[in-house]
């Protein structure tokens, strides 16, 4: 990545305004990814400064700081509590200590990318975005979104509520991305399924998660139909890592183990 | 562009461009205990702490260390001392290049976590590689460090 000049932002309008003179502007955040992109930056705005770097517990909501590290997150006790801890131990399965005290949890969002392990937790998790001009949206709708309209992630709030959690990263060795990941939650009868890692962009298995709220018993033969129902939702691809049918044998798997545990 | 930073206890000022890593800056300054491996976050050998808590240095933009402070292995000298005994007795090391990165790891997992199990020291280090040892010899070695009293 080239970047021509380097801005330490006063204030979220400050580097809102900075960001919007020049369309080769960008937002950094920890930077850990950043030399595996061969991006052109006029000029970088650094966030750093704004403390924007903590976690606030409020009645309802857990508020995560967009700059807050992936080891500051993984470390909260709050965070760990909610959902059998699944962000939690997504974050941990990420590489080693130093790129997660490097690593941002809104750089990890907002780049939308196939191999997040951070972002499956997040949508079974019921995760809202706060973002400076376009206000609070759902972490669903954002990843859905092809809105190229420059903003600044502010925080990202996720809904203390009594969650049953499942996560899995299958990976071939500590340091690698996933083959794939899922997982899973149940809020009071409110299923929740994702997969990601396929190797594209994580998203839900909806018509999956209809099929499981509508169920007035969950048997065994009704989650191998879940699990059926969202194979079929979703297109999986072959990469270096794994090829589609194997990616989508081992989803499969997980998908039943997370249903299971979530059931119980 | 220049950066104020405070380097094990030194403040120090460096002209840095604005796509500059730390690990370059400081290589480029002598601080060459910062070693320079797979320049993309993988190996840890380039690790620093960062206001003490450790990170890889090739992937921190040094105009976001401005006005922090970093601390290399020369930093931590009695603590790098006494691993490097106990590496010596277990046999831990052999070209020594991963080294200083280690020392810096285990000295903040030694801050950051009061008496760790076996997995959470394993779980510490993980992206610290070593290509000569196979990391057994290390993590009895590292186990006798964390225990030592004298501290």
């Amino acid at each position: 990545m080239k970047i021509d000049h380097f801005y330490k932002a006063s204030s979220i309008e400050d580097a809102y305004e900075v960001l919007t003179k020049n369309s080769k502007n960008a937002i950094i955040a920890g930077g850990a990814w950043m030399r595996l992109s061969s991006k052109e930056i006029d000029t970088a705005i650094d966030l750093s400064e704004l403390g924007m770097d903590k976690v606030v517990v409020e009645d309802d909501f857990i508020i995560i700081g967009a700059m807050t590290t992936l080891h500051s997150v993984e470390s909260n006790q709050d965070i760990l509590q909610l959902g059998n801890g699944i962000l939690s131990q997504a974050i941990h399965k990420i590489m080693g200590i130093t790129i997660r005290n490097l690593a941002t949890i809104g750089g990890s969002v907002i780049g939308k990318y196939g191999f997040s392990d951070i972002l499956t937790p997040l949508l079974v998790l019921d995760t809202t975005l706060e973002f400076y001009r376009k206000g609070k949206i759902s972490l669903e709708e954002f990843l859905d979104s092809k809105d190229k309209e420059p903003d600044i992630l502010i925080n990202i709030l996720l809904k203390k509520q009594n969650t049953k959690g499942y996560f899995y990263k299958m990976k071939k060795n500590s340091l690698d991305f996933a083959v794939v990941n899922v997982a899973v939650s149940n809020t009071n009868g409110d299923y929740k399924i994702a997969v990601g890692a396929r190797p594209s962009i994580t998203h839900l298995a909806k018509e999956a998660m209809h099929f499981m709220n509508q169920q007035k018993v969950i048997s065994d033969v009704v989650i191998l139909e879940a699990v059926e129902i969202a194979m079929n939702e979703y297109k999986f691809g072959s990469n270096s890592r794994a090829s589609e049918e194997y990616r989508k044998q081992i989803a499969a798997v997980y998908v039943q183990r997370g249903l299971n545990e979530v059931t119980r | 562009m220049k950066i104020k930073v405070k380097v094990n206890g030194y403040h120090k000022t460096f002209d840095v461009n604005p796509d500059e890593y730390l690990l370059d800056t400081l290589r480029a300054n002598e601080y060459l205990s910062v070693k320079k491996g797979c320049d993309n976050s993988s190996c840890g050998v380039c690790t620093v702490l960062f206001d003490g808590k450790p990170v890889p240095s090739c992937s921190l933009l040094s105009m976001k260390a401005d006005g922090h402070e970093i601390t290399t292995v020369e930093g931590i000298q009695k603590d790098a001392e006494r691993l490097s005994e106990y590496f010596g007795e277990e046999g831990a090391d052999q070209c020594g290049y991963c080294n200083p990165s280690m020392a810096l790891t285990v000295f903040a997992l030694k801050k950051e976590i009061k008496d760790p199990t076996d997995e959470q020291i394993k779980d510490y280090l993980v992206g610290n590689l070593c290509r000569c040892t196979g990391y057994q010899s290390q993590h009895i070695a590292i186990k006798k460090y964390l225990g030592d009293d004298q501290l």
